[in-house]
């Protein structure tokens, strides 16, 4: 569709710049029984995470005797959003859950855990778009404080175009904007700057693209400094 | 080239600890082409050529020689399944039990029966972290009754102390009984043990701090 | 792995003290967060010393029952998420969450506390189906106590959305929820000839059986469970109602 002066997004609903990510909150530690765990709470999204492992993994056949294996559950409670969501998995949380596991995946060393399981659990408590990017950066800081070996932390944002217009962390209104919007998740490994998750979900020339995933890079660094002060928070100062 | 990060700073996995060949991993960090990275939450240490990282987070490490302390869990005709806390449980089999001799189709719960708690050592860590247990030795033993504090492996040599010096003043301070495993968890026993408990969480909260003997002198009333 | 052996356990309780230091019929120290969830029409968080629970309240419009064409309706779901216990498995409800949410339920349903009628928008046809979901996030006993209270709380902020006939406006919102009364719910627990309330997770585990109470406003008990696999004598169910009527008291109050 055509972008004219009338229906170009100039200006952000919420007064943010296009490279301007929402205000980030982000615990560790909010759950006191599991192995490690986070809150991570961008613009109005909040996601939990919790790890439990490694442990024992039943049923035996999926054991991998070569190292342990990651297993995350994604959900979204019933009323994080305005149309209540059904309880149990649909179709999106469990491809949610496997673009998750696979953006996991390449910061873990589970090579020490054969035939363990390490369990990854991602509730939604408030959904405003971006709640699988707000989930893995819950669940990159909760194996972190699991102790989990990693070889780098795993930073998620979803950069897109709006209205003819390149911009970082959609909210929900951007997400759904009615004159063209184009969503694209990214998770980068920020120090190795390696992408482990990207989807899109619209439509977007080559050289957008780039450019989005340029700013996407930009903004995890930003991630990343709120993820480290969390976890100096809980273990520098106790 | 040399030390990006200085010694006794916070280190989040992914982060560059150190830059060229000078530098040999040691433990918690790993090298990556001309890079020594941190792969866990520590504290960096070096010494001489080594970096190694101090962990805060606590996912214990078995290896053979370590104290644990674990519950049984399961008994079979060959011997018991230990939860150590660990991701498998740990195998005591029947002839490293005891000393004694064990007949075959023995009841072998007379020995130890499910959910008691025993101070075992780790014998061997065999491929795919399958581990064995023996009970013959010093200071191995099963434990009557009791209750078990989960701490970070990480803090364990803190609540040791050098020599002994701080479970000893923990015994000899709260009357009670003290075991420590290295696997991260501590059994205690005894009548008025609240404040042995609290001393503990101390230990783990402050085990960098200094002054911390003479704290835990006054928590727990003083010699 | 047990943290405590039943022997120490006993021991204790024997000498008329609880692991934590608490009277037998004490509660913990429990915390209420309204400010959870903003989509849902009313939601809370509450703590029971490290027991966190959260709630949220949708509403939506749907046909009444046959045989009560003038009444909302309510559903109460539970999960107990593994994310707040190593001994939750992955999967559909467990049993133990089915009969979490129905005793919520019943203390709700049985006490009247939700005006029905006021929920009916068009007679026989459309009425407000009031839908609650119970999210566990840690679990150190007694989840039943945690998950009645926040529902209460929950349904305390409740405001009904705007409905023109044909859609929902969620943006809109008009009355609170008819809120007859609040029946709050005490647990018991029975270790040997000791009766605990509000246990901790441990208590909990080496439990002989436990006694679930629901009590309103004017002392009416309107729902009880017994829990455990082992027996109470009728002694027990006197001295643990006396407990939880004690206690609801103390549980009302938080909600003011």
């Amino acid at each position: 569709m055509m972008v004219t002066a009338t229906n170009a997004y100039n200006k952000r609903m919420d007064g943010r710049n296009f490279d301007e990510l929402r205000e980030i909150e982000a615990k560790v530690g909010v759950v006191k029984s599991a192995d490690g765990s986070a809150m991570f709470k961008i613009g109005d999204t909040i996601a939990i995470a919790a790890v439990r492992g490694p442990r024992d993994l039943y049923p035996r056949f999926m054991q991998n005797p070569k190292g342990g294996i990651l297993r995350c559950s994604y959900n979204m409670m019933s009323f994080s959003v305005d149309e209540r969501i059904r309880p149990g998995p649909s179709r999106r949380s469990r491809e949610i859950t496997l673009v998750t596991e696979n953006a996991l995946m390449p910061a873990v060393d589970l090579s020490e855990f054969p035939n363990s399981v390490v369990d990854v659990f991602i509730e939604i408590v408030q959904a405003d778009a971006g709640t699988r990017c707000a989930g893995i950066c819950a669940a990159s800081l909760a194996l972190a404080d699991a102790g989990i070996p990693m070889r780098d932390l795993v930073c998620a944002v979803s950069v897109g175009k709006v209205g003819g217009k390149i911009l970082v962390d959609l909210n929900k209104y951007e997400e759904d904007y009615e004159d063209g919007s184009s969503d694209m998740p990214v998770a980068f490994l920020p120090r190795r700057n390696e992408i482990s998750l990207l989807q899109l979900d619209g439509g977007m020339k080559k050289e957008e693209i780039l450019n989005a995933l340029e700013l996407a890079k930009k903004s995890c660094v930003e991630i990343l400094e709120v993820q480290r002060n969390a976890l100096m928070g809980k273990y520098k100062n106790g | 080239m040399g030390l990006i990060i200085k010694e006794k700073e916070f280190v989040i996995p992914g982060d560059i600890v150190a830059e060229g060949i000078d530098y040999l991993p040691a433990g918690g960090v790993f090298r990556e082409k001309d890079k020594i990275i941190a792969g866990q939450i520590g504290i960096v240490s070096v010494d001489n050529r080594l970096i190694k990282l101090i962990p805060l987070t606590g996912i214990y490490k078995p290896k053979a020689g370590d104290v644990v302390i674990g519950q049984v869990v399961n008994i079979s005709f060959n011997g018991w399944s230990i939860d150590m806390g660990f991701s498998n449980l740990a195998l005591l089999s029947v002839r490293d039990a005891t000393s004694e001799f064990i007949e075959r189709k023995s009841d072998l719960s007379r020995y130890f029966d499910f959910d008691d708690y025993i101070v075992a050592k780790i014998s061997n860590v065999g491929k795919g972290n399958l581990i064995d247990l023996t009970m013959k030795g010093h200071g191995l033993m099963k434990l009557r009754d009791g209750m078990l504090i989960d701490v970070s492996p990480s803090k364990v040599p803190r609540i040791i102390g050098k020599q002994g010096s701080m479970i000893n003043l923990l015994k000899d301070l709260s009357k009670c009984q003290v075991h420590v495993g290295q696997n991260g968890k501590v059994w205690i026993n005894g009548d008025n043990c609240e404040k042995l408990i609290e001393a503990i969480r101390v230990i783990e909260r402050e085990s960098h701090i200094s002054g911390l003997t003479e704290k835990i002198e006054k928590l727990l009333g003083g010699r | 792995m047990d943290n405590i052996s039943r022997e120490y356990l006993i021991k204790f309780l024997d000498k008329g003290k609880r692991i934590n230091g608490r009277k037998f019929d004490e509660l913990r120290e429990i915390e209420v967060d309204y400010n959870v969830s903003k989509h849902a029409e009313g939601a809370a968080r509450i703590k029971f010393g490290d027991t966190e629970v959260i709630v949220g309240v949708k509403l939506e419009v749907g046909e009444p029952f046959p045989d009560k064409p003038d009444e909302g309706t309510i559903i109460v779901g539970a999960e107990m998420l593994p994310l707040s216990s190593a001994e939750f498995e992955p999967g559909p409800p467990s049993v133990d969450s089915i009969e979490l949410a129905r005793v919520v339920d019943r203390a709700i349903r049985e006490s009247k506390a939700i005006d029905f009628k006021k929920l009916c928008i068009t007679k026989g046809e459309k009425v407000w189906m009031v839908l609650i979901d119970i999210y566990t996030i840690n679990d150190d006993g007694n989840l039943q106590d945690a998950s009645a209270l926040a529902t209460l709380a929950a349904l305390k902020q409740v405001k009904i959305p705007r409905y023109d006939g044909k859609k929902v406006d969620y943006s809109e919102k008009t009355g609170k929820l008819p809120l007859l009364s609040m029946p709050v719910e005490c647990s018991v627990v029975k270790i040997k000839d000791k009766l605990l309330s509000d246990p901790c997770f441990e208590e909990e585990k080496m439990m002989d059986a436990r006694l679930t109470v629901g009590v309103t406003e004017n002392n009416e008990i309107c729902a009880m469970q017994k829990g455990g696999k082992k027996v109470l004598t009728i002694e027990d169910v006197n001295e643990m109602i006396e407990i939880s009527l004690k206690n609801s008291e103390k549980l009302r109050k938080l909600l003011k």
